[in-house]
């Protein structure tokens, strides 16, 4: 996205005077090019200059924050259209409706399921990030009385879902400082939403009828002067929402097109949670920033998170665990050990199979970079001297009596030269974790 | 300030397979799909066109399946009985296809000879008159005699035969030339792999209409990501024309979705992760509605609710929305 050396050198003004540090303005412009020099070091740049190189510098999607200490949301901030292209940076925040019209104990509740959704899974935690309280009582009254209930019983970030200022004004008296997410600005309301907005600099939602409409909309509100703003083109169909996500980006990141240069959200319709929950999974593949649900329950929203999680990974990093020996169940000193790599899928893969045998195990999981076992063997990275030696680290000769250890079947070549490093004895597992339970009835039980 | 929306213009679009083949055509089959065949991103109708809709096959096995109460409550009194159990899918779940395991040719377990394997397939045919997708056990000499079986016994089905592998294509290749079906091409999670092996298939004269790829998905949150990526990458390579990425692509839903701890679990055991019934069918059907948006066009499933769910995601985005 950024300019080269040369296209920003010929915005400079050629002095070569050497004050802004660099002897001449081209060494100047490369240092800028590579992030490390900041423009304000040159004293004599143009005004037209610097807006024409800020504008070409900015990120195309902005970031925008929502929230308060340890509940902060970071949304936008995107430069690709694919995964593969380098990554996604900022995971789609998933918002909960709570209604008004409910009964204060109702209130209660559902912003306690909201709190509570708080997921362990592969050695990660999953988090949800907005309560999004919705003011269909039309009272304002009502409103800011549910959105105090919702404050007080969780930390998660509000989302303040009104198109009424007064109402808007009467809640962020009580949560304004939490920096709730404000929904939404409309063409009626913009004027007042927007000083709302920036009385407390809270992000935005631009909500309008349609992409046209949506980006007359932002620019009347940035010439207002807010950028922290979040879009809403309106759409509701599932097919149409896509197509409004996919162009938003595609016009931010491909054409630097201004008003479509910040995060996004998306509401949900279907009525069954199921299907709502693969509603929401088509929101999140294509560019949701924000998705806004109605069901709370469990069940329904961890495979939402675990879809969420996967998209966002690093497709050049991959996920690890600990270089350690891990416990399944409570293991003895008579317990099996097995063998395998750090990459996380490759463990949990293992770790689940382990556990479905039922028997208490060790897992020992050698640093190979977060690769799989063939890659780290084919790679060197998983080799019987430095096996043995993890096996040493971890103090496996303590931890049991015996001298057992199991290794995955595609690298029984190893076992002569890991016997012979380790003075174990050696047993060449399946080649698939899928083998483990049937494996160990056979060896362990 | 005007919006001038961006279509994405393809050069080439993804090939298009027919599976099944009517009694004018020489098969038994009361309805066949054709699928792939877009222009396009998938459901991005605003950039090409999409010209068939992704379809469904449910799976049924020859022997009774090692599957948690979850799923297996939804085929009492038919898991032993491959005909009945595939009606059911088609009459009562809307199983657009069928998808016949050959699990028990396995030679460790139940050793099933090619004609028995046949005879299974046979009953699966006579039951319903949707496409049938067939696989063996996965051990590559037993299925290199029970699949050419198949694909003899049942010439003129214009069946979906599968797994060619890269070490292994010949023999499944072969037969679905002689036989006139087509070859599900199956590679390890590795986009070069996938590239080289439907060269060498089509180097042996099966026309590219003729292959299915299997990229190998991992399950929800075992790895789905690698095939989403993947997936978007050939479809993406299709689009620009490079013929030997451009097949439909199958993917293994159901098998890989169930394999995971998180669609197994009792709430008992993981009071955290909620109800075990929802989760298991939402396992399926998110992993199925992931790979949708990645390129996915046959989706081989288990859980009838999450074939449902999959089904009503079609609906809504084979939807027009192009501006």
């Amino acid at each position: 996205m950024g300019l080269t050396g040369l296209e920003i050198y010929k915005q400079l003004p050629k002095k070569n005077c050497g004050e802004c540090g660099p002897p001449t303005c081209l060494a100047f412009a490369m240092a800028l090019a590579n992030g490390k020099a900041q423009l304000d070091a040159c004293p004599y740049v143009s005004d037209e200059a610097r807006a024409n190189l800020e504008s070409a510098s900015a990120p195309p999607i902005a970031l925008v924050k929502a929230g308060a200490g340890d509940y902060v949301v970071e949304m936008g901030d995107e430069t690709e259209l694919f995964r593969h292209d380098k990554k996604f940076y900022h995971e789609t925040a998933i918002a909960f409706k709570v209604s008004d019209t409910l009964s204060e104990d109702d209130i209660e509740a559902k912003a306690k399921e909201i709190d509570g959704l708080v997921f362990e899974r592969v050695g990660l935690q999953y988090r949800v990030q907005f309560a999004a309280v919705v003011n269909d009582s039309k009272d304002p009254v009502t409103f800011k009385n549910a959105v105090s209930k919702v404050a007080a019983v969780t930390n998660i970030t509000p989302m303040l879902v009104s198109e009424d200022p007064v109402a808007i004004e009467g809640a962020l008296e009580v949560v304004g400082d939490r920096k709730p997410v404000i929904y939404a600005a409309t063409t009626d309301n913009y004027e007042k939403m927007t000083e709302l907005a920036k009385s407390k600099e809270c992000p935005l939602v631009v909500k309008a009828d349609g992409l046209e409409a949506l980006a007359e909309l932002v620019e009347k509100v940035v010439g207002l002067g807010y950028k922290q703003l979040i879009l809403d083109s309106g759409q509701r169909e599932t097919a149409k929402v896509i197509a409004d996500l996919v162009q938003i980006r595609r016009q931010a990141i491909k054409k630097k097109f201004r008003p479509f240069g910040y995060p996004t959200v998306a509401f949900t319709t279907e009525e069954d949670p199921l299907a709502e929950i693969n509603q929401a999974v088509a929101y999140v593949s294509k560019y949701a920033s924000v998705v806004v649900l109605n069901t709370t329950d469990k069940a329904h929203v961890l495979p939402l998170l675990s879809w969420r999680q996967n998209l966002y990974t690093d497709p050049q990093v991959p996920i690890q665990v600990e270089e350690k020996l891990h416990k399944v169940g409570e293991p003895d000193e008579n317990s099996p050990v097995y063998l395998t790599t750090n990459f996380s899928l490759t463990y949990y893969s293992v770790e689940g199979e382990v556990e479905a045998t039922k028997i208490p195990s060790y897992i020992l999981a050698v640093d190979t970079d977060g690769t799989s076992v063939l890659t780290a063997y084919a790679a060197g990275k998983f080799e019987a001297e430095k096996i043995a030696e993890v096996m040493e680290k971890v103090g496996l000769n303590d931890k049991v009596k015996h001298r057992n250890i199991v290794i995955p079947g595609y690298v029984a070549v190893l076992k002569g030269k890991l016997e012979e490093a380790s003075g174990w004895n050696v047993i060449v597992g399946p080649r698939e974790a899928s083998g483990i339970v049937a494996f160990a009835k056979s060896q362990f039980s | 300030m005007a919006v001038n929306i961006i279509k994405e213009k393809s050069l080439a679009k993804v090939g298009q397979v027919k599976l099944g083949a009517t009694k004018e055509e020489g098969g038994t089959r009361t309805v066949t799909y054709t699928v792939g065949g877009d222009s396009a991103l998938p459901f991005h109708h605003f950039d090409g066109e999409i010209a068939n809709r992704p379809i469904v096959a449910m799976e049924v096995q020859d022997i009774k399946p090692n599957w948690p109460e979850t799923l297996t409550k939804h085929f009492e009194g038919v898991l032993d009985k491959p005909g009945e159990w595939a009606k059911k899918c088609v009459d009562e779940y809307g199983a657009d296809a069928i998808y016949v395991r050959l699990e028990g040719a396995h030679p460790d377990g139940a050793d099933k000879s090619p004609d028995q394997c046949v005879a299974v397939v046979k009953e699966v045919l006579d039951a319903v008159g949707v496409p049938l997708i067939v696989t063996g056990c996965e051990v590559e000499d037993k299925d290199n005699e029970v699949l050419t079986a198949v694909a003899e016994a049942c010439a003129g089905e214009n069946l979906l035969l599968g797994f060619a592998e890269q070490e292994n294509y010949k023999s499944l290749t072969a037969a679905c030339m002689v036989h006139k079906h087509n070859v599900i091409a199956r590679s390890p999670l590795d986009i070069n792999i996938c590239k080289q092996l439907n060269i060498l298939i089509t180097e042996m004269n099966l026309p590219t209409e003729r292959i299915v790829i299997d990229p190998s998905i991992g399950g929800l949150g075992y790895g789905i990501e690698y095939a989403y990526s993947i997936m978007e990458r050939a479809r993406l390579g299709a689009l620009q024309g490079d013929k030997m990425l451009s097949m439909p692509i199958l993917c293994t839903v159901g098998k890989e979705a169930w394999r995971a701890k998180e669609a197994n679990a009792s709430q008992e055991e993981y009071p955290g992760w909620g109800d075990e019934e929802d989760r298991g069918i939402l396992w399926e059907a998110v992993t199925a509605s992931a790979l949708l948006q990645a390129g996915a066009s046959i989706l081989l499933m288990r859980h009838p609710k999450a074939v449902e769910l999959t089904k009503r995601a079609i609906d809504q985005l084979m939807e027009d929305n192009s501006y």
